[in-house]
């Protein structure tokens, strides 16, 4: 099973896009997996008609049940996410009672263990919902996390896991991955363990600067990656350093793909860019394509040697 | 006043109109701290070009356990929620990185074989921009947890007249933790699909903080009106649109700040600062 990710570091570059072009080039045989799951949109461009919808559960919440908190105030001594309150309703013996924030709360469950009247529940909390959807580019799995919640990087796991064995009950041969921006757990959870990173970049300096952070955290988890200047004519230098910089990372370049105002027009329209009618950056994305397909077949093949 | 500056979608400009919001209000006279929250991918010194006159490690708390004292009561495993420790017999492994610092293990552990120890997960950087206060974290690669280095970069925030929090994309943890206890969140949206959709998201998190919001069209002519029609339809103040001007996106590329280079775009952003003072005065 060959699972390619594409990230970028920062965010707004083209991720979405790209994958979705490559949905559509792929023709069926990849499963699609959003990934970037607490800002989802590749669903924007694939419309899935969802065939399976599951509750994401992962960590848990507390509460204090107010007829119980005699306020002694040993949760909020001991709660290191600044999550208690006093600020709770009275009840026949205290005039307020501690509450608990349930956004601040990280579902430590400290405070619950130590109360020593038993007044705080401690238990599961719904965090998103997670589906199975068909495309007309073939299956999806895809998420979306409740609002304010935790958990995205166990989120990204399970839709992960998911796509790779839908991918293996289909007898399908990859696993295309949306990431989402920044280096952190959601990114880590989408990108250890894939067979080949491509991160998405920008002629911009923010675009390089995050464009390196990102290739060492592939680096870091041993992933190979290949950098992609996408709208690299609106800076060529800046293309040019990006690339450099890039191979000094390791990392080699994919072909470049221009600025093409189609990209937004296909988007408006809910289709990818190599669907779009006279799309000039169709045939940039089909190489870049053609090259990532050829790398994930030498990956593998490392890999296996 | 406290202002954080999100978007849902990354890309939307967020970076730019936080920079070029506290360049213009330091100029014109008000005390300014600029932070950036995005410890993921930090921007904003790209443009403000700060000198740094502090950089120290920022450590996140983590159990170091006595093997000698442990008695293998497995009371660690139990009460960890994040499987950061597991107790097999006398044998007690910890795996700092999924740790969230709550404390849990060392507070029960009954023979005091867990001692709180901390293990760094990124740099604090503070110092001035010409006239604004500058306060960036910068997460170690290959650290998972943003959340406790965003409370540091706050912690350290120099008291001013504004605070601008630049804070990273998305709507769920490092969000969270970037807007909490801002006084008003400035929303950085661009007329897109992608865009919309992302705002919806990002409404609805700080409508469940119950906190004050308004939205910045970024680049307000290069997509559709869905987004306008969403903003007058849900009664959410569209504070100011930025035309998607050439100008803008080459200063961008280059790390300038337009508003420095552009009588144009700095008048907008005044006009966008006398906007969030009516809209987030107390």
């Amino acid at each position: 099973m060959r699972e390619l990710v594409v990230i970028s570091g920062k965010g707004g570059t083209g991720k979405t896009s790209v994958v979705a072009a490559f949905a559509a080039l792929a023709g069926g045989r990849a499963v699609l997996a959003d990934c970037d799951v607490d800002a989802a949109d590749l669903h924007l461009v694939l419309h899935p008609k969802v065939i399976r919808r599951e509750k994401f559960t992962a960590g848990k919440r507390a509460r204090i049940r107010p007829g119980h908190c005699t306020a002694c105030g040993k949760c909020e001594e001991l709660c290191r996410f600044e999550a208690i309150y006093f600020d709770g309703p009275g009840n026949g013996r205290v005039a307020r009672t501690f509450r608990i924030d349930p956004i601040a709360c990280e579902g430590c469950g400290v405070c619950a263990w130590f109360c020593a009247e038993g007044a705080i529940e401690f238990g599961p909390a719904v965090n998103g919902e997670w589906f199975v959807s068909e495309t007309r580019c073939g299956p999806m799995v895809h998420a979306a996390l409740g609002i304010a919640q935790e958990n995205s990087g166990k989120l990204v796991s399970t839709v992960r896991t998911a796509a790779r064995e839908l991918a293996e009950r289909r007898g399908l041969e990859m696993v295309i991955i949306d990431g989402s921006p920044g280096i952190g757990c959601p990114v880590i959870a989408s990108l250890a363990g894939a067979s080949l990173a491509l991160i998405v970049t920008e002629p911009t300096l923010s675009g390089r600067h995050d464009m390196q952070r990102v290739a060492q955290l592939a680096r870091h988890f041993g992933i190979p990656a290949m950098v992609c200047v996408n709208k690299w004519d609106l800076n060529p230098r800046a293309a040019d350093e990006i690339e450099s910089l890039a191979g000094r990372h390791g990392v080699p370049a994919a072909p470049r793909v221009r600025y093409d105002p189609a990209v937004t027009r296909a988007q408006i329209e809910g289709t990818s860019a190599v669907e779009c009618a006279a799309a000039p950056c169709a045939a940039d994305i089909r190489a870049v394509w053609a090259r990532l397909r050829a790398a994930i077949d030498d990956a593998a093949a490392a890999a296996a040697s | 006043m406290k202002i954080a500056i999100a978007s849902g979608k990354g890309g939307t400009g967020k970076t730019t109109v936080a920079t070029n919001l506290a360049f213009v209000a330091a100029r014109g006279g008000r005390t300014v701290t600029y932070l950036d929250c995005d410890v993921e991918e930090p921007n904003g010194a790209i443009f403000l070009k700060p000198q740094f006159d502090l950089d120290r490690p920022v450590a996140a708390a983590v159990p170091k356990v006595d093997a000698d004292k442990c008695t293998g009561c497995g009371l660690c495993g139990k009460i960890c929620q994040y499987s950061a420790i597991v107790a097999m017999d006398r044998t007690v492994l910890t795996f700092p990185e999924l740790c969230h610092g709550c404390g849990g293990c060392w507070l029960v552990c009954p023979v005091g074989a867990i001692a709180e120890d901390s293990r760094p997960i990124g740099r604090l950087q503070t110092g001035r921009a010409g006239d604004v206060q500058f306060v960036q974290g910068l997460l170690d690669i290959g650290q998972a947890m943003s959340p406790p280095l965003i409370r540091a970069v706050k912690a350290a925030a120099p008291p001013a007249e504004l605070t601008i929090a630049d804070c990273p994309p998305g709507t769920s943890c490092p969000v969270i933790e970037a807007v909490r206890g801002c006084d008003y969140v400035l929303l950085v949206t661009e007329p897109t699909p992608f865009g919309l959709h992302d705002l919806k998201l990002a409404v609805a998190t700080v409508r469940e903080l119950h906190l004050p919001f308004g939205v910045v069209i970024n680049r307000c002519d290069a997509g559709d009106d869905r987004t306008r029609r969403f903003c007058e339809l849900r009664r959410v103040a569209v504070l100011a649109e930025i035309p998607d001007l050439r100008e803008v996106a080459e200063a961008y590329s280059r790390g300038a700040l337009v508003a420095e280079a552009s009588g144009g775009y700095r008048a907008g952003i005044e006009r966008l600062l006398a906007a969030l003072q009516r809209e987030a005065a107390p």
